[in-house]
């Protein structure tokens, strides 16, 4: 690989740097907390390579959800995942094995990088996409790795701080609020959540309220504005 | 091998192999330049703001309303991040505060 290219790739990430270690290594010190040293963390983050999911993955390690729960909770919370390969299907099939790992490491803020990139001419695109993407999942790997490793070194009283995890959902909340045209989306989803919370208890609200959530969403649909939510990429 | 290890990483391949799906299925079901179905678009648009609204709720499960605290330390921090992000919009700020306001109150205040 040439030097312009790793050094163009580097630039344009490091803004996904600091965000990709600070949040990684929060991850790390719940994972350390709830009993998983860093070796998990390495493990987590090189297999599975998304930022809410492995956050809610720290709770379910246990075993106490059932396989099924398991499926449809992984799948909805990656759902949003499925639009951002639409706009590279012909990019990525055009890079051959390499394309394999693009669709593998194709996270928000990857998927961000590459619709925002104007890539110089010298510079070859498909060597670009892939150090991008490999450069954004170390940064991952390291901050994970890394907070699990502090987390057992910590001494005062970490009590309390898996409220990051809260914190991270309630910031992505807004943003999305500020983001999409319609809130009907993310009041169905509250609702859904409370109600099902309610009637069904801690231990079994997750499924109920995801499946009641894509039954009203589809009930409603006609009535939210569409199309205007995402931000296209060509 | 015990189970100590062998659950959560079955957990582990499980999350792993559904987010790879979640990633590989534009590829697979579209690469041959065939139309989206509206019903996937539609799911694909509106469900993740509905997702996060109950991951917030998932987070907060825990919380005992009759119990003292009554869920005031869960609820003044979360009002807490909410607010500083609506003013700064910076997710460190916002994460950072709330967190360590939220340990605060339960080891300081709230005992």
């Amino acid at each position: 690989m040439k030097r312009e290219t790793l050094k163009y790739a580097f630039i344009q990430t490091l803004p996904v740097l600091f965000g990709y270690v600070f949040m990684g290594m929060a991850f790390g010190i719940l994972l350390e907390k709830a009993g998983y040293n860093f070796i998990w963390a390495f493990f987590i983050s090189m297999i599975i390579y998304a930022g809410s999911m492995q956050f809610v993955l720290i709770g379910l390690l246990g075993g106490g959800m059932g396989l099924l729960s398991l499926i449809v909770l992984t799948l909805s919370v990656q759902s949003r995942h499925i639009f951002y390969g639409l706009s590279f299907i012909e990019k990525f099939k055009a890079m051959g094995k390499w394309g394999w790992y693009m669709i593998f490491s194709l996270t928000d803020e990857t998927y961000s990088l590459l619709c925002g990139m104007n890539i110089p001419k010298e510079l070859n695109q498909k060597q670009v996409f892939f150090t991008v993407a490999a450069l954004d999942q170390s940064y991952w790997i390291i901050g994970c790795t890394l907070g699990a490793v502090i987390g057992s070194f910590i001494g005062f009283d970490t009590t309390g701080i898996d409220f990051a995890m809260t914190a991270l959902f309630v910031v992505i909340f807004i943003e999305q609020w500020y983001s999409y045209q319609s809130h009907l989306p993310a009041l169905v989803g509250t609702v859904c959540g409370v109600a099902s919370l309610v009637v069904f208890g801690a231990g079994a609200f997750i499924l109920p309220a995801l499946i009641a959530s894509v039954g009203l969403l589809l009930i409603f649909k006609n009535s939210i504005k569409q199309g205007e939510n995402q931000e296209v990429c060509q | 091998m015990s189970s100590d290890f062998l659950i959560p990483f079955y957990v582990i391949l499980v999350v792993a192999a559904c987010t790879f799906l979640t990633r590989f299925l534009p590829f697979a079901l579209f690469g041959g330049g065939k139309e989206v179905p509206v019903l996937v678009k539609t799911l694909g648009d509106l469900l993740p703001p509905a997702v996060i609204a109950i991951l917030v709720v998932y987070c907060l499960k825990g919380v005992s309303l009759m119990v003292a605290p009554h869920g005031f330390p869960e609820f003044i921090a979360v009002a807490i991040v909410a607010l500083l992000h609506i003013w700064k919009r910076n997710n460190l700020l916002s994460i950072g505060g709330g967190t360590l306001l939220y340990m605060v109150l339960i080891q300081v205040v709230f005992i």
